[in-house]
């Protein structure tokens, strides 16, 4: 207990000063406590932003949150004044952790498995929780990820982890939490495959191949419904015929009977009309990732309550004769036709880092700035199903909580403290690292 | 002869009087006053309350009270920031084609030649503030294509583009990609030499032996024809000639980099050679090897971002542009990417997170500094009297990520506007729904799908960095 004492005071006056190692670099996770942030204006996302208030956090969760809560004794107290208290952010759309070199070291690549159908590669099996790129992306505010495999037409399974673990498990909150599925492109083949492919077939050719692609699909999450039924007939009555185990099939199962979300990458306006159809025909729990032309679809995607993850608010549009900033205010156009949306960099893991900025250019163009907030924080928890746990402080949720000196979006805006899962977090990273060893070279 | 050479001059003069005529046609630059706005200045701070008139496509004026001419058109700028118009430093907007790839030298090849004037992208780019690029050849080669600096003037031809005065430069390229190493090895092919740096290294070496070899025959035959008039000149080279003009001083060479092995390397060979490198372009570990750098002079043209893309890219980090800063090196922040140019506002305040640049140096790196590397300095880069008009009027201090333009002014002129985009949106979309009806552009139900025209995959950036989507 001494020994904890000492690692906590210790990471407490580190934290202060920002310098020295990572802990989880050591292998230790840094300890949870009671900790109390006091006096800091604290926006609280979900309701009213307060002036001057005291948050209380033990054992990882926010135990009190308002202007007149006081300080527990014993409890380690961060003074913050003059700062301010965010939910930390949630980054909807990466693949962070599944690689860490894209070009030269395909020995870090984790992305893509062989095949079209594998629905039984898991991201959280291959997350590397020493990647460079956890800590640079959470020194700047990102607590959480989506992380997705990409490839293929049924990619994988997606993880929503912490950005803080010595192992993937503790990163964890919810390991499998999206089937992600690539709808297949008209004339440019599912996901990854045939970007390069010359348009030489027919029109009629080109439909043929992607009904196929389509089909390939739906076979095999009809043929999950139908194992899941055989499992369930089986499990009552053990007369029947002992069905097969099949880890290709048996994943698909909560997907198939709609009990969670599907996401479907999807930009253009064919697909993204293509994927809510698929969707209502197998009925399905969709999420659109992408969503570059979303607000093309608006009505349909109020009518069918499905959120959209925008990927590309930092892309250039993608026909000659969109508007200069067709994607900058995407957002804002699905805010007013009340689509439930998020705001993700689609980035693998390097440029996660820039959230706050794709989320700023949003407001730029047309959303107001509590809802570029909330783009990056409790809407991305609720399209995920875990705003019970994220996005907001609020009392109960877990303590992943930022604290800045300035507008969290700005990007002069500094991060102070941050904790992930009621763990105080060093802030250094691989950058911060290279910084001090070469910014005094005489 | 002489009726030849008489025929001749008259094709020339006869074919030079349409472009004068039209020339001619062109109407000059609108006098245009912006009033009371914040007038950030870049060299001498940023001025509140203060008026910029621009005349004959020059800042004519900047100050408390202008008086303007009675027609000169009147912009309210209460609230807005009036900012230099940024400066690209490494670009490949508008190329039609980057990289003369075959050979590991190029300098014969001109990014002039494939100026692409109707890129939408130079239009996005202008919404975003941006009034000059630096559009170089790409980095496929040890000594890439020369390369051409432009102002911003969408929708005129391309000679109007070429920026008046810009040093002439070049593109050199080190590293992973003029090594091909991201190339796989196919059988029966031979990879094309260098493979390694120490290659890329003799490359380099072997062409400026030859360039000096080159000056020296050129030198020689210059001195003996002033006796002898009747003495043939050499062949002329038009791969070497680009080199001599770098020995010369009359080039400068912006040579793509990652590591600090590459970097010293040509440090090292430039001084030997007796040449400067203007800028080192990405210098992705540039902080490690910033006092070298200064020492030779050379610059820095960087990103904030783009690191962990590939080997050669892993040490990069975001305080790069401060500690070379701090150790005296001109710094710019380019975009290389179409996309990225439209927002580089948002990579200069970028130093000022990443290394506590202040906002004057911050702002330097899209503006004066990039004009320095560029040799524009005296006319672009900063708001002062009797330089170019090339401006932008944004709603909200550029440093601010919820901040966007309203106007970007080149030699004066608008070539962008915020709000006659929007007003124009409606009528647009009209058009473009009667194209579609019109009967030729119909899709068919059956034969071949059309044919979409191939065009460079945009945003393309010349490293050709791939990294997945989710």
């Amino acid at each position: 207990m001494k020994i904890l004492i000492a690692i906590l005071i210790c990471a407490y006056s580190v934290a202060a000063q920002q310098i020295g190692n990572p802990t989880t670099q050591d292998g230790v996770m840094p300890p949870r406590g009671t900790i109390a942030i006091r006096n800091a204006k604290i926006v609280t996302v979900s309701g009213p932003d307060i002036e001057r208030g005291t948050i209380v956090i033990r054992d990882g969760k926010i135990e009190a949150v308002g202007a007149n809560v006081s300080v527990p004794a014993g409890a380690q107290s961060i003074d913050g004044t003059g700062l301010s208290v965010y939910p930390g952010m949630i980054d909807a759309g990466t693949n962070m952790g599944l690689v860490e070199v894209p070009q030269g070291a395909n020995g870090t690549v984790d992305l893509s498995e062989v095949g079209d159908l594998n629905p039984n590669a898991k991201a959280i099996i291959a997350v590397n929780p020493h990647s460079a790129h956890i800590a640079v992306t959470r020194v700047e505010g990102i607590t959480n990820t989506l992380t997705a495999p990409t490839g293929g037409l049924i990619s994988g399974q997606a993880a929503l982890i912490n950005l803080l673990g010595t192992a993937p498990k503790e990163m964890a909150v919810v390991p499998q939490v999206a089937l992600v599925i690539n709808y297949p492109r008209v004339a440019g083949g599912g996901g990854g495959f045939g970007g390069f492919q010359q348009q030489t077939a027919s029109l009629t050719e080109t439909l043929q191949a992607n009904e196929r692609q389509v089909d390939q699909i739906r076979k095999l999450l009809r043929d999950a419904e139908a194992y899941g039924r055989a499992q369930d007939a089986y499990a009552k009555d053990k007369s029947l015929p002992r069905p097969d185990r099949n880890v290709v099939l048996e994943p698909l199962i909560p997907y198939v009977r709609g009990e969670q979300p599907v996401i479907f990458r999807a930009d253009r306006e064919a697909e993204i009309r293509g994927a809510l159809r698929f969707a209502d025909e197998m009925k399905l729990k969709p999420i659109i990732l992408g969503g570059n032309d979303a607000s093309k679809v608006v009505n349909l995607l109020k009518e069918k309550n499905v959120p959209v993850i925008l990927t590309g608010i930092f892309s250039l549009p993608p026909r000659e004769d969109d508007t200069y900033d067709s994607l900058y205010e995407n957002a804002a156009k699905l805010q007013q036709a009340g689509v439930r949306f998020c705001i993700s960099t689609g980035d693998a893991g390097p440029e996660v880092r820039n959230l706050a900025q794709y989320a700023g250019m949003a407001a730029a163009f047309g959303l107001s700035k509590a809802d570029a907030v909330k783009a990056v924080t409790l809407y991305p928890a609720q399209i995920l199903n875990v705003a019970d746990r994220l996005g907001s402080i609020e009392v109960g949720k877990m303590a992943n909580l930022v604290v800045t000196d300035g507008d969290l979006l700005e990007i002069r805006t500094r991060i102070r403290y941050l904790l992930i899962d009621g763990r105080s977090v060093v802030l250094t990273s691989r950058h911060t690292e290279l910084n001090d060893a070469f910014k005094n070279r005489k | 002869m002489k009726r030849v050479i008489a025929k001749l001059l008259l094709i020339a003069i006869v074919s030079t009087i349409p472009i004068n005529a039209a020339r001619a046609q062109r109407p000059v630059a609108p006098e245009t006053l912006i009033r009371n706005a914040t007038v950030i200045t870049v060299t001498h701070g940023t001025l509140q309350n203060t008026d910029v008139l621009m005349r004959n496509g020059k800042i004519a004026a900047v100050g408390k009270n202008l008086n303007a001419s009675p027609n000169a058109r009147v912009i309210d700028g209460t609230g807005k920031y009036v900012m230099p118009g940024i400066i690209d430093c490494h670009s490949h907007s508008m190329l039609d084609t980057i990289n003369e790839g075959t050979l590991a030298v190029t300098s014969m090849v001109r990014t002039e030649d494939v100026l692409n004037t109707t890129d939408v992208d130079l239009y996005r780019e202008l919404a975003g503030g941006v009034t000059t690029l630096n559009l170089l050849h790409g980095s496929a080669n040890p000594i890439g294509g020369l390369n051409t600096v432009v102002k911003i003037k969408y929708g005129r031809p391309a000679s109007e583009f070429l920026f008046p005065g810009a040093m002439p430069g070049i593109k050199f390229a080190l590293g992973e990609n003029v090594k091909q190493s991201s190339r796989p090895n196919q059988p029966g092919v031979t990879r094309r030499y260098p493979n390694t740096r120490m290659g890329v290294e003799e490359v380099i070496r072997d062409a400026f032996t030859r360039a000096r070899d080159y000056k020296r025959t050129w030198d020689e035959y210059r001195e003996a024809s002033k006796k002898d008039k009747n003495l043939i000149p050499p062949r002329r080279d038009l791969q070497l000639e680009p080199l001599v003009e770098i020995l010369e001083g009359k080039r400068y060479v912006h040579a793509h980099c990652y590591i600090v092995s590459e970097i010293l390397m040509l440090i090292n060979l430039a001084d030997e050679f007796g040449f400067k490198i203007k800028t080192f372009q990405h210098a992705l570990e540039g902080y490690k090897v910033a006092k070298e750098i200064a020492a030779h002079g050379a610059g820095a043209s960087i990103f904030a971002d783009s690191w962990g893309y590939k080997i050669e890219a892993y040490d990069a980090i975001p305080y790069n542009a401060a500690i070379m800063t701090r150790a005296g090196v001109v710094v710019s922040m380019n975009s290389d990417s179409d996309e990225r140019a439209r927002r580089l506002n948002i990579e200069a305040a970028k130093a000022m997170h990443w290394g506590d640049l202040t906002e004057e140096q911050a702002l330097k790196l899209v503006t004066f500094n990039p004009a320095i590397q560029l040799g524009i300095q005296e006319r672009v880069g900063s708001i002062d009297v009797g330089k170019d008009a090339d401006i932008a009027i944004w709603n909200g201090h550029p440093f601010s990520v919820y901040s966007r333009v309203d106007t970007t002014f080149v030699d004066g002129e608008v070539f962008f506007d915020r709000e006659k985009d929007l007003a124009r949106r409606s009528e647009l979309a009209k058009e473009r729904a009667a194209l579609e009806q019109a009967e030729p552009n119909r899709p068919r139900s059956q034969g071949p799908s059309p044919q979409t025209p191939r065009r460079r995959p945009s945003g393309h950036e010349d490293d050709d960095i791939e990294i997945e989507k989710p």
